[in-house]
């Protein structure tokens, strides 16, 4: 399960919604071991495209620099899918190398609703997992929501 | 002298968990090289076909070699080499 703040799932869908119809895509750092997402950090889509997405190379380098620097990892992975579901392509899939991380994937073709999913994928196997939200003052205490598959929600109020 | 290469999450299970390897050579597959005779496994991981695998970033110092030279890219002792797997996919 992933368990991630409203505050960090609104920028990610904001993030999403600004670079449309491109892919947009980024990290959220948390301390290593944690299996919290804590440090929203969205990268630039060196590819440009809305159907493709990668890191600059020389900015996942920084990232990944920073990172070890701080005793944080990658919790969570981000890119968009801006005209089908927020599922992993065959591409994604291929490319997929941090067995620890959530994928999270959201879709933005839909102007109104948006699509926040998030994943395992570990060895070429793709596995959806739960994504709750919880406010942001207080992550351990009250998870405010709980579901799975298809969450959608209207981007000024993403999940009610 | 040698050169550290820092090895990625996913190969650590190349190295015994090790987060760097030191090696010794004077281009980027001769470190892959070397650090393969000692941990066999990894050069399939990076390599295919002699060149570097598409999913693989692979840098001297701040360089990426996809720039300066692939595999035959110079390494000198004291040099880092860091590799990082490609963050990248898309609709397809």
């Amino acid at each position: 399960m992933l368990q991630i703040r409203r505050d960090l799932v609104d920028a990610i869908v904001a993030h999403a919604r600004k670079d449309h119809p491109d892919e947009a895509c980024g990290v959220i750092a948390g301390p290593e071991g944690s299996d919290r997402p804590e440090r929203f950090i969205p990268m630039l889509n060196a590819a440009r495209s809305p159907t493709f997405y990668e890191f600059d190379s020389l900015d996942l380098l920084k990232l990944y620099r920073e990172m070890d620097a701080n005793d944080e990892v990658p919790v969570v992975i981000y890119h968009s899918h801006t005209a089908t579901e927020a599922y992993p392509s065959r591409t994604d899939i291929s490319y997929a190398s941090e067995p620890d991380a959530h994928y999270v994937l959201v879709s933005t073709r839909d102007p109104e609703t948006h699509e926040f999913r998030s994943y395992r994928i570990v060895d070429g196997v793709v596995t959806e997992e739960d994504v709750e939200i919880v406010d942001a003052a207080s992550p351990e205490a009250s998870p405010t929501e709980s579901y799975m598959f298809a969450n959608t929600g209207s981007d000024d109020k993403p999940d009610s | 002298m040698a050169v550290t290469v820092s090895i990625p999450t996913i190969l650590r299970t190349h190295t015994g968990g090790e987060k760097a390897v030191e090696a010794k050579g004077n281009t980027v597959a001769e470190i892959i090289d070397d650090v393969e005779s000692r941990h066999s496994g990894l050069k399939a991981r990076l390599v295919k076909e002699d060149k570097l695998h598409r999913f693989v970033n692979v840098y001297v110092n701040d360089e990426d070699v996809r720039f300066s030279g692939g595999l035959d890219a110079e390494v000198s002792d004291g040099d880092t080499v860091t590799i990082l797997p490609a963050v990248a996919g898309g609709m397809r």
